[in-house]
């Protein structure tokens, strides 16, 4: 068994020494032709005879009380099998990470939507019409539909947030003595997640014993609510949840895993419950709306004095101590000796805030980096220099040295691979072509993380743990985690995931992922290998595993003639450790657009997009380009489209679909390129890889943004950036 | 359940004679009634499947025309030899329309008869006059961006959401019907659709049971063609503002000229005075300002539908300069 808390910086292993070259190599997705084919079965695809159908019940307003729930007419419907509301054991929405069990029914209503009830049938069609037919009676008050509604009784971050606020030195004074400042305020609107996979679940009791088939993304996070909040004992509770199409931090945990074990409870069936896309919206957390004050202040040289980030953010009221984390990529990022960033939380009646893709940096970017584009402007500078100008020696908020850092390295390398030097803004016809460029950075976390390698009398290593792949890559990557550790083809490693019966792996979110769960598999390869040098009577530093054989010395024996007839297993567990605090840590990066801004419309479309990522080490140069891709793409959205309108009559989304909330289509997405500087980040985790799958999004968004400025000299703060937020600065047609 | 009937007819006589039962509706592509069914906005008893019906042929006609079969999938029309030589407008208006996949599906005459998108038409828990009358509309007050801002009332704001209706309107097609009491009509697209008054849940002059056979399109208007939408972004989205037009210049005037809008009118728009303001007029600023001070009086935002008017100016002006071959 080999456990390894990052205390200090790790000396390298089997993984290290490895010369089977398939790490870091771009290998397809190994699960990828059992998606294509369909045979990879989602949550909700399981076939099960006898199965019962669950549809939720919910409250057509945004704050008061049911008064009434009619069920008559729905349960003399043909097919139902029961209808089960206005009973505690109904959660009234999706718990929030950071929440310990469901709010249970209780008559209260405080964001729009919330369930109230679920109607079981024998199909899905008869349980949806049933659902319909209930007439839920409600009195509706005055509800905080807004942040601003909530700015006034705002909280500070709780004891021992992930950003706590930062104040050091003295902002306004800096302000008042610099000799150049910007003061601008960044909005950007409530955003949901709306994965392509809908959220649903397949729920089934043996006696005491409940299994959950559903999109989950961190099992072991999400059984303890799932136990806490149905009172049953966490061993009860196996979860099988394989593939998972999308999860972007929105799959933490769902109302529906809830719904459907209370259904499947009560009727004796097997239930499915899936949630509609409308449901989505309202009943499954979203990220919060922003407003984002941002203060630079600096000599005409451009060194910044003062760095500031204050933002105001919203959550449900009673949900949970979650917040948007505004400042967290902002807040390592320059240098400056005076540095206000923090973060209000409003309490307001909307649908719960919870982690969306890059909680923090996927928003708070935006203020800051079109903020550092301005001041550029405003200082004269190239928006590179600026930012070369800032770049600080240590963690300008902590003081801690950086694990990694490599942010000049990838704005000249962008710079160079984007032709940045000779970027002529122009007009092409109608269009008027602009160019920006935008930091990355996102924070890096390691997570707890085990997993069990078992090398089988075949020659074939299986790896098992409830790690999860969300359309990632996990699959992949830990295949060839083994295969590099163990001397394997990527072909002789099975990997099976996402089953609670498996080692506890870290789960997907906060980029963690992939270096936690690649670091576990890389130590229980180490057990493996170390039992391999004693069976071949060699040191394991003097072994070299190849192509399923070991060599030492002069004698090469295939690893299946060493297993022989007794397996063997490694079970490695990485834990975090003190070099998370002793060492600032970040992915970083730096974006360049091209775009183009109708002078007629107003009407926007990127014409190319490049980045360059420093992520440590690259584990799969294929799943790590689709990520940086993925989270740039993202970031179009959240420049150009994305925006969940709450009608403030009643706190309802308005747009609650995906024909009016606009995501980029492929006709948005332009040529789209990602780069890589790559270093083993030792400080980090043992594989020395950072976070990947959220550093993408995080600057993207601005990078649109400020080549939009470029382009029609007009610089909207609040997003998304519309047509009809440039019309006014456009040449007279 | 709500269960419903289903009778796939095989003739268009048989289709119509169907229709005796109340709460009867007719299935093209199913691409706007299925989505509608789900979520209980239409709550037909029965449906009459009118795919298979021998109407998916384009015909050329005497008179320099074409009849197009009410089935003929809008994939189908838009990639049409014929339609792309000589009515540009309407090929580039299909395609600038819904996707590929709906494109297939979708058909002529059930994207005349789309309803429309108003977020709260598709909200069965809001006050919607059109789906529910006499509820109100939330529309009025709320979030209105996509609405309309000509010929709407107190009762309805909601746009008509196609692209090829506009095109079809700027090209003076004609309906060809079969009634349900047997006997064809025939109908001028400008009669067609009904602006909203007190009645938004009525939307087009046709009769319970009346089938749409086909749509007949008059020889093609001289000068260029232009379809030019404007959108959120670039594909899959409906028009905040679309334009449909030809125009010809001769001895340095306008000798002619159709124009239609999409996005802006509750029912695909067309406005005489707009044409009037340019026919006779040399191609020029005070000409376009002119068609679209015409277009754009009677205009009306709602709050943040208000940018449209000055969209639709831009929009209509730099069409009209593209149309007349006349720069800035
Ligand atoms: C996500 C999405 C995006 C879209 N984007 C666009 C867009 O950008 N632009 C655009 O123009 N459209 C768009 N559409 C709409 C699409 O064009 C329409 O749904 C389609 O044209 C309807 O045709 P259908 O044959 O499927 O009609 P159906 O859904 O079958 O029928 C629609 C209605 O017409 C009636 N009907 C159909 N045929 C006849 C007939 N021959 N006689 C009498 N009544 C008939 C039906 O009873 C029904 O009431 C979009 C649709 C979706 C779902
Ligand atoms: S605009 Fe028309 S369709 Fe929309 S809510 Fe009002 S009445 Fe209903």
């Amino acid at each position: 068994m080999s456990e390894y808390q990052m205390n200090e910086k790790h000396a390298g292993m089997a993984l290290d020494r490895g010369v089977q070259g398939v790490l870091g190599q771009p290998i397809s997705r190994i699960d990828g032709l059992a998606k294509v084919t369909g045979t990879a079965t989602y949550g909700l695809e399981h076939r099960i005879d006898n199965l019962a159908y669950g549809v939720a019940i919910t409250a057509p307003i945004g704050k008061g009380r049911v008064t009434a729930i009619d069920t008559e007419a729905a349960r003399r419907m043909p097919g139902v099998i029961d209808i089960i509301a206005g009973e505690a054991s109904i959660p009234r929405e999706t718990p929030v990470f950071g929440q310990k069990s469901a709010h249970g029914y209780d008559g209260k209503v405080e964001s729009y939507g919330e369930i109230v009830g679920v109607a079981i049938a024998d199909c899905f069609e008869a349980a949806r019409a049933a659902a319909m037919a209930v007439v839920v009676t409600c009195v509706a008050e005055p509800g905080r539909f807004d942040i601003r509604d909530g700015e006034a009784d705002a909280e500070s971050p709780p004891e021992g947030a992930l950003l706590p606020d930062t104040v050091i030195g003295d902002i306004d004074k800096a302000m008042g003595e610099a000799e150049v400042t910007l003061d601008v305020t960044y909005t950007t609107p409530p955003q949901v997640h709306a994965a392509m996979e809908p959220h649903g679940t397949i729920a089934s009791w043996e006696g005491d014993r409940l299994t959950i088939r559903a999109p989950v993304q961190i099992v072991g996070g999400a059984i303890p609510v799932i136990a806490a909040t149905l009172g049953i004992v966490a061993e009860n509770i196996r979860v099988l949840t394989p593939y998972i199409g999308g999860g972007f931090g929105g799959k933490t945990m769902s109302a529906d895993i809830i719904l459907a074990a209370v259904a499947a409870k009560r009727t004796g069936r097997t239930v499915k419950v899936p949630l509609s896309r409308q449901q989505i919206f309202h009943v499954t957390y979203g990220r919060s709306d922003t407003i984002q004050r941002v203060r630079l202040g600096a000599d005409r040289a451009g060194k910044l004095s003062a760095v500031g980030q204050d933002s105001l953010v919203g959550q449900k009221a009673g949900a949970s101590q979650f917040f948007e984390p505004v400042a967290l990529g902002a807040v390592a990022l320059y240098a400056g000796a005076n540095r206000s960033f923090t973060t209000r939380t409003a309490q307001v009646n909307l649908t719960a805030r919870g982690p969306v893709r890059a909680p923090g940096e996927a928003v708070g970017m935006i203020g800051m980096e079109c903020a550092m584009d301005e001041m550029a402007a405003k200082l004269g500078l190239d928006p590179i220099a600026f930012r070369k100008a800032n770049e600080p020696e240590v963690d300008p908020s902590t003081g801690s040295p950086f694990s990694s850092r490599r942010l000049i390295e990838c704005y000249d390398e962008g710079a160079r691979r984007f032709g940045w030097a000779d970027r002529r803004k122009r007009r092409e016809g109608d269009w008027l072509i602009g160019h920006g460029m935008a930091t990355a950075s996102r924070v890096n976390f390691l997570a707890k993380s085990a997993a069990r390698v078992r090398l089988g009398a075949d020659g074939r290593a299986l790896i098992e743990t409830d790690m999860t792949d969300l359309g990632t890559g996990t699959y992949t990557i830990l295949a060839q985690v083994a295969g590099e550790s163990l001397g394997l083809p990527i072909g002789s490693v099975d990997v099976h995931l996402g089953d609670s019966d498996f080692p506890t792996g870290a789960g997907s979110g906060g980029s963690f992922g992939a270096a936690s769960s690649a670091s576990s598999v890389a130590l229980a390869c180490e057990d493996v290998v170390v039992e391999l040098a004693r069976r071949m009577g060699a040191d394991p530093a003097d072994m070299t595993l190849k192509d399923g054989h070991a060599i030492s010395g002069n004698r090469r024996v295939s690893l299946a003639e060493l297993v022989g007839g007794s397996p063997i297993e490694g079970m490695g567990t990485i834990q975090p450790g003190s070099t998370g605090q002793a060492f600032s840590q970040s992915t970083h990066g730096a974006h360049f657009a091209e775009i183009g801004v109708n002078a007629v419309t107003g009407e926007i479309r990127v014409r190319r997009m490049l980045a360059v990522f420093d992520c440590g080490r690259v584990l799969n140069h294929k799943t790590a380009r689709s990520q940086a891709i993925g989270g740039m793409i993202w970031g179009i959205g959240y420049a150009l489209h994305e925006h969940a309108v709450v009608d403030t009559r009643t706190g309802a989304y308005v747009n609650r679909d995906l024909a009016e909330y606009h995501v980029p289509t492929n006709a948005d997405v332009p040529q789209i390129e990602a780069y890589f500087v790559e270093e083993i980040d030792r400080h980090a985790n043992p594989v020395g890889a950072k976070g990947l799958g959220e550093a993408g999004i995080s600057g993207a968004a601005a990078v649109v943004a400020n080549a939009i400025h470029d382009a029609c000299g007009v610089r909207v703060r609040d997003f998304p950036i519309t047509a009809d937020k440039l019309l006014e600065g456009l040449p007279p047609v | 359940m709500r269960t419903f009937d289903y009778a796939r007819a095989d003739t268009p006589e048989a289709a119509v004679a169907g229709f005796a039962q109340t709460g009867t509706r007719f299935i093209a592509g199913g691409t706007n009634l299925l989505d509608l069914m789900k979520l209980q906005i239409e709550t037909p008893t029965r449906l009459v499947d009118i795919s298979r019906l021998p109407l998916a042929d384009i015909e050329e006609r005497e008179d320099g025309g074409l009849t197009i079969g009410a089935l003929v999938p809008n994939s189908d029309l838009a990639a049409d030899k014929r339609v792309i030589a000589k009515y540009e407008m309407l090929s580039r208006a299909l395609l600038a329309g819904a996707s590929g996949q709906l494109r297939n599906k979708a058909t002529t005459g059930g994207n005349l008869l789309q309803r429309t998108r108003c977020n709260y038409f598709y909200d069965t828990a809001a006050p919607c006059n059109k789906r529910a009358p006499g509820t109100g509309c939330a529309a009025i007050g709320g979030f209105n961006r996509i609405m309309a801002v000509l010929g709407t009332s107190d009762h309805c704001i909601a746009s008509h959401p196609s692209d090829m209706a506009v095109a079809m309107r700027a090209l003076d097609a004609t309906l060809v019907t079969l009634r349900a009491e047997g006997g064809q009509r025939r109908i001028p697209i400008a009669e067609f659709h009904l602006p909203p008054g007190d009645t938004p849940h009525i939307e087009t002059v046709l009769q319970p049971g009346e089938l749409i056979t086909h749509i007949e399109l008059p020889p093609p208007p001289a000068g260029r063609q232009i379809y030019r939408k404007v959108r959120d972004r670039a594909s899959y989205a409906f028009a905040l503002v679309s334009v449909a037009g030809a125009v010809s210049v001769e001895d340095g005037r306008i000798a002619s000229a159709t124009l239609a809008f999409g996005g802006l009118g509750v029912m695909p728009w067309r406005d005489p005075a707009v044409e009037r303001a340019l026919i006779g007029q040399a191609p020029g600023s005070p000409a376009f300002e002119a068609a679209a001070d015409a277009l754009l009086a009677p205009a009306k935002g709602h709050g943040s539908n208000d940018f449209k008017i000055p969209l639709a100016r831009r929009t209509l002006i730099s069409c009209l300069r593209h149309l007349t071959g006349t720069s800035l």
